[in-house]
């Protein structure tokens, strides 16, 4: 018995040894020195590549403030646990990666770990990253060295909260939930379609937004692109795999590739932080990585499965819904919930009006929202904010009744339902 | 076409052979910069009145039907202001120089092109003014804000108001607003966020270093006065920077001159 309890406590007493050196391994990684391992050879195609390839990763979403300079860092990105800013890659040699490698940018792309060996959060979204080849990484990082000007700005602190601000909890993080990875082709699938799911997965890092995380902000297995909120509260990134959300299953895929490029098609527009996505991003996407990103996320498997809901019942139309609905809605979205071809979109159908997680429907009544101006719809149509002309009663109601009109079968909303959204936009009546 | 624009203005500053010839240098460059950028910009072809209605209900909503404001107070009309000064605004609100989370919001996803012509849209709409407010201030602070916006404080090296804005307060085409038939509230919500840090202008911020140079009596003494002042029937604002009786006493960041 004594014997047991000796194996026990020292099996027990080598697991902690054996982690406590992995933690410590993965805290302290080499700093990679500045001269690279080879002379590069940069071409002009492949700093246009780099440029191109940067667009589709969006690295200028994040790593410019608002009004900053590109690619000089200092947005915050908001997560749960704090906001995470962005760092400087302008090729700036003190504040910027001026002194950095091809090979320590490779290593941040794939390994989520700075030049001098720093582990970096994961808001920087190398889980996805990691994916990208080294041809590709290489040629982001000679746009950036050789076409961003050099802008000083010391990188901002990011603001934590303990105890996610110590290396450690991020190293023990890691253990948990990172490995780096390489694309892996699927050889029953199309080219075109492994092209797809390259980018998808990896560099326009889809998932970041659109995928379930735990309670520590890690993707949970079998809910990849299954709707998440945004970490403002104010937005919901919807299902791409559910038909109720945005699964694109049953669009075909030239459509699905001029909502990307164009950010809008015969069913709706990109709003909110899709919106963004399209004006930064995909709408410089060329015809063929669209069409191959389309042909992944369509293939996506796509399920109708009951979600849980916590809005009430179908409640009767009263008057009151209606004459809200005539007087502020319906000029634009037509008596029936019609909308307008190329410029509103119809409500009748409308899986944003209709779908359980009601974020989006209501944010965008209080806040309203441009669609993203795009070669192929330069002057989008703008829905206006009512934050400051209706009630709460009155939104829950006219919620209500587009939710349950022309068709439409979705649960009541209540006024207490619009408490929570007031707060997350910071909008009072 | 901005950075076009910007290398005619800089240009002009450079011509410094006796004050009128740099006036009408200036002119010149101003005008066919404007010439060559409205060139650029009909290369699409311009939207109907009707068609950009029907795009801009999102600014109507708050701003008010045609442009004119639907809560006096801090909601201020837009229809009729310079093109350019519309268009420096939505940049500001854009991009974080100018603070308001809706308005941000609304602007996030959309192309400087097509903010310049929202910006022409509601400055094109001609729409009369209301009478002013009964002044709210006692007569020596009227008479006092008056001084500041007309003659300002040598002493104190204060220009006056009337020195930028135009002698008639209606602004000067194309990026200086008019300052009257606006609610006393707003003008002096307006001077207290810059005085506050929460407004800003591009760099050099004029107005952030004038509003931080005025004391709080100086800012109701203005405002009251301001709000206070009929619009004149010519509302129109003066043709240009070079018009005006003396160049600008200050630089400003968006502001050709």
């Amino acid at each position: 018995m004594r014997r047991v309890l000796a194996v026990i406590v020292g099996l027990a007493t080598l697991a902690i040894a054996g982690l406590t050196i992995s933690l410590f391994r993965e805290v302290n990684g080499s700093a990679i020195s500045s001269a690279p391992s080879a002379p590069q050879a940069t071409t002009t195609e492949q700093i246009a590549r780099g440029e191109y390839l940067a667009r589709i990763g969006n690295c200028a979403g994040c790593h410019s403030a608002r009004g900053g300079e590109a690619y000089a860092g200092g947005r915050p990105v908001d997560t749960p646990f704090g906001a995470v800013y962005a760092g400087n890659l302008t090729p700036d040699k003190t504040t910027g990666i001026g002194t950095w490698s091809a090979d320590a940018f490779y290593r941040a792309m794939r390994e989520g770990r700075s030049k001098d060996g720093r582990l970096l959060y994961p808001a920087f979204p190398y889980p996805n990253l990691s994916l990208t080849t080294r041809e590709d990484s290489d040629a982001i990082f000679a746009f950036l060295i050789n076409r961003i000007a050099p802008v000083s700005r010391a990188n901002t602190g990011h603001a934590l909260a303990f105890p996610y601000n110590n290396p450690y909890a991020l190293a023990a993080w890691r253990l948990l939930y990172f490995r780096p990875a390489a694309q892996q082709p699927d050889a029953s699938q199309s080219a075109q379609w492994n092209r797809g799911a390259y980018l998808v997965q990896g560099l326009a890092h889809c998932g970041a937004c659109h995928s379930t995380r735990n309670a520590l902000g890690a993707p949970v297995a079998g809910h990849t692109y299954d709707g998440a909120m945004m970490p403002g509260n104010d937005w919901y990134a919807p299902s791409l795999t559910d038909k109720r959300e945005a699964s694109v299953a049953d669009w075909p895929v030239e459509q699905i590739a001029q909502w990307l490029r164009d950010g809008t098609s015969k069913t709706g527009s990109a709003l909110g932080p899709m919106a963004e996505i399209v004006f930064q991003s995909t709408q410089y996407g060329s015809s063929g990585d669209l069409a191959a990103m389309s042909e992944y996320l369509k293939s996506l498997p796509a399920t109708t499965a009951k979600r849980t809901s916590n809005a009430t019942p179908i409640a009767p139309v009263n008057d009151a819904a209606k004459r809200i609905y005539s007087d502020r809605c319906a000029s634009c979205h037509g008596d029936n919930g019609e909308g307008k071809a190329d410029a509103i979109p119809a409500l009748a159908g409308n899986r944003t009006v209709t779908m359980a997680n009601t974020t989006n429907l209501i944010t965008l009544i209080l806040k309203g929202g441009f669609a993203p101006a795009t070669a192929g719809n330069p002057r989008p149509h703008g829905m206006p904010p009512f934050y400051h002309l209706l009630t709460d009663a009155d939104i829950a109601n006219v919620a209500t009744y587009i939710r349950s009109s022309w068709g439409n079968t979705a649960p009541a909303l209540t006024e207490l339902d619009m408490v929570k959204y007031r707060n997350a936009l910071g909008v009072g009546r | 076409m901005l950075r076009m624009t910007s290398i005619c203005v800089s240009l002009a500053h450079k011509s410094v052979s006796g004050q009128r010839m740099t006036n009408m240098v200036q002119r010149f460059l101003i005008i066919s910069a404007l010439a060559i950028a409205s060139t650029i910009v009909s290369a699409q072809p311009a939207l109907s009145h009707e068609a950009m209605t029907g795009r801009v209900q999102a600014c109507i909503s708050c701003h008010g039907k045609e442009g004119r404001t639907i809560n006096q107070e801090y909601l201020p009309r837009i229809a009729g202001k310079p093109a350019g000064y519309l268009f420096n605004q939505l940049l500001n609100f854009r991009d974080g120089r100018r603070s308001n989370p809706v308005m941000a919001h609304l602007l996030q996803p959309l192309s400087d092109a097509y903010l310049r012509e929202i910006a022409a849209y509601f400055s094109a709409l001609e729409l009369p003014y209301p009478a002013p407010d009964a002044p709210k201030a006692s007569n020596d602070t009227l008479r006092h804000g008056e001084t500041l916006v007309l003659r300002g404080d040598p002493a104190r090296k204060l220009p006056a108001c009337a020195q930028c804005h135009g002698a008639p307060l209606t602004g000067v085409a194309p990026s200086i607003p008019g300052l009257l038939g606006l609610p006393g509230a707003y003008l002096a919500a307006q001077l207290g966020a810059w005085r506050a840090g929460q407004r800003h202008a591009q760099k050099p911020d004029c107005m952030g270093d004038m509003a931080n140079a005025l004391s709080p009596y100086d800012v109701s003494a203005v405002t009251a006065w301001l709000a206070a002042q009929p619009v004149p029937s010519n509302n129109k604002p003066t043709v240009s920077v070079a018009a005006l009786a003396a160049p600008l006493p200050l630089r400003c960041g968006g502001v050709a001159q």
